[in-house]
């Protein structure tokens, strides 16, 4: 990454950079070290006390019920985010690829939902699916469906998926979209000469050449439907009814800031932490890996 | 060939339709709700067509943020502590990472590789993983409540500063021994040829930072206590509330259309900025 000319000043680049290594330094790596430490600590509940005491917060935390069931709606709501949000988003880059009328307006018209806020799509949905004020809330209770998102766990859930995946349809889109384009136009023509029907064409041609982008949008969705989606559940259903939407970096949230646990929420935040990390040496790992191909 | 070639038009216009639908579909209806008014929202007597106060509501909302049923903050006071958030974290981040990216990529000094993982490694780490030790430095530092409290933390990111890395390594070494035969020293490169060049990577980050700074949620919901500070985004979450049906719908329609306006209309006009700024970023 050196490049032959350069300039020989000595001090400098240390002024350059350091702006940015002060913010670094306060507000990543100095939070971070305080969350690992914090996660091997036990504190009385008024902070006066504090005790080291190993992996006990990890294995109390990694044990506890509450954890497991807030693990598995995590992975409920990020596997059906994910599904909709890539698969949808997919579908419509394909048309959108092709050459109709009026193709840059529909992708104007499809693009622009990445704007909206999380809590907003939430407002928006919830306008929507109330079971007493909302269009289709109200329909489908006038219709025998016992409706109400407030009570029933199923229904919660079905909400903040329905708000979070809309949003990220377009994001998925946009990358699906420019994936889309960068496949040479010869290939799948050459495949239509030997007389590759549509289906084949898809599936055999352009899925495949499109995997790198589908594998990106893999990773970057996991991060949405894990943490940016804290706003639409805080706005919609606060975790609940009881525990049913309350996803990992939620409880992160209750934990700390309304329970003040703040050994045990220590201990899921850098559990979460090295989720990240893994998921960003693999996406790092592949790429390079595409890079010398 | 022909017909078959018309059918598959006609489903994808289909498929399309539906698509620009149910994208556009509740925030029409969002916008029928703000303009009617609340006995006709809470009989659940909506209709497809807009109410005729359009403007009552809107003016309601930008001046009090309150009806008959909460007390809010003037949407105005939200809207502007959105705005100069955003606008903060969008400069802020493209500003620092400008300067060290100049500083990684022209210069060459002990540590430099270093600094350029330290920056680096902050890609791995979103706020929302290590929220409650954040908070912990904010508050140790006087800063909750505070604009500084509200953006600095967020001003860091490597994605800025990697991407002004790349642009600057396609930096022809011509243009650099030109400027230095020309008598020019760093800054000068920096500030004439340099930053001129960066205006379209520079544009095309400022639409997806911008965004980014805009739909904050869980670090104001943390930082802000005081309702003078509130964004439009967490003013919204907390006009619902626990989401009863008793609450002022029309007034928090209006204040989620007026939320939602800036972002989309950066992201509509500066489209070929932003979805070159996102397909960039994000690699």
């Amino acid at each position: 990454m050196s490049r032959r000319a350069i300039f020989p000043n000595r001090l400098l680049p240390y002024l350059l950079v350091a702006p940015q290594m002060a913010v670094v330094l306060v507000f990543f790596y100095w939070p971070a070290a305080q969350a690992v430490v914090q996660a091997t600590l036990r504190q009385d509940p008024f902070g006066l006390h504090s005790q080291f005491v190993w992996f006990e917060n990890f294995s109390r935390v990694l044990t506890n019920p509450f954890y497991l069931g807030s693990l598995r709606v995590t992975l409920v709501f990020a596997v059906a985010v994910i599904a909709l949000a890539m698969s949808v988003g997919l579908v419509l880059a394909i048309h959108a690829d092709r050459q109709v009328r009026g193709a840059t307006i529909y992708k104007t018209l499809l693009i622009w939902p990445y704007a909206i806020a999380p809590a907003v799509a939430a407002a928006l949905w919830l306008f929507i699916f109330h079971p007493t004020i909302g269009m289709l809330g109200r329909t489908l209770v006038r219709n025998g469906i016992n409706w109400d998102y407030t009570l029933n766990d199923q229904h919660a859930l079905l909400l903040v998926i329905i708000a979070a995946a809309w949003r990220q349809v377009s994001y998925n889109f946009i990358f699906f979209l420019a994936g889309l384009q960068s496949i040479p136009p010869s290939l799948v023509e050459a495949a239509a000469v030997d007389g590759a029907g549509s289906r084949q064409r898809f599936w055999k041609i352009i899925f495949p050449l499109l995997s790198p982008t589908t594998f990106f949008l893999l990773i970057v969705n996991i991060i949405y439907a894990f943490f940016d989606t804290f706003g639409v559940i805080h706005a919609l259903t606060r975790g609940g009814p009881g525990k049913a939407t309350e996803t990992l970096i939620y409880k992160v949230y209750t934990d700390g800031v309304i329970n003040l646990d703040l050994g045990g929420s220590a201990v899921q935040s850098v559990v979460l932490l090295a989720v990240v990390i893994v998921l960003t040496a693999v996406q790092f790992r592949y790429i390079e890996r595409k890079v010398h191909y | 060939m022909a017909p078959r070639w018309r059918s598959g038009n006609w489903t994808t216009h289909l498929i399309l339709l539906t698509g620009v639908v149910v994208f556009a579909f509740p925030v029409y209806l969002a916008v029928v709700g703000s303009t009617s008014d609340l006995g006709t929202v809470s009989r659940g007597e909506l209709g497809l067509t807009p109410g005729p106060y359009l403007v009552r509501n809107y003016v309601q909302t930008w001046s009090t943020g309150s009806g008959e049923r909460i007390q809010g903050t003037p949407v105005r006071r939200m809207m502007t502590n959105s705005l100069i958030m955003a606008l903060t974290i969008a400069i802020g981040k493209i500003s620092i990472s400008l300067l060290s990216a100049f500083a990684v990529v022209f210069f060459e000094f002990p540590l430099r590789m270093f600094f350029f993982w330290m920056i680096f490694v902050t890609l791995m780490l979103p706020v929302e993983v290590r929220i409650i030790p954040t908070f912990k430095v904010i508050s140790d530092l006087g800063l909750v409540n505070t604009f500084p409290g509200l953006t600095v933390p967020l001003i860091a990111s490597a994605t800025a500063t990697l991407i002004f890395r790349q642009f600057f390594l396609s930096v022809p070494d011509e243009l650099v021994d030109a400027a230095k035969v020309d008598g020019a020293g760093p800054l000068r490169f920096f500030w004439n040829i340099l930053l001129p060049l960066s205006t379209t990577t520079g544009a095309a980050l400022f639409v997806i930072l911008f965004i980014y700074g805009w739909n904050q949620y869980l670090w104001p919901l943390l930082i802000t206590t005081s309702q003078q500070m509130d964004t439009v985004v967490i003013g919204i979450t907390k006009m619902i509330g626990t989401g009863e049906a008793l609450v002022d719908w029309p007034i928090i329609m209006a204040t989620a259309v007026l939320a939602m306006l800036p972002p989309v209309l950066v992201v509509i006009l500066m489209q070929r900025w932003f979805v070159r700024g996102l397909t960039e970023t994000e690699k």
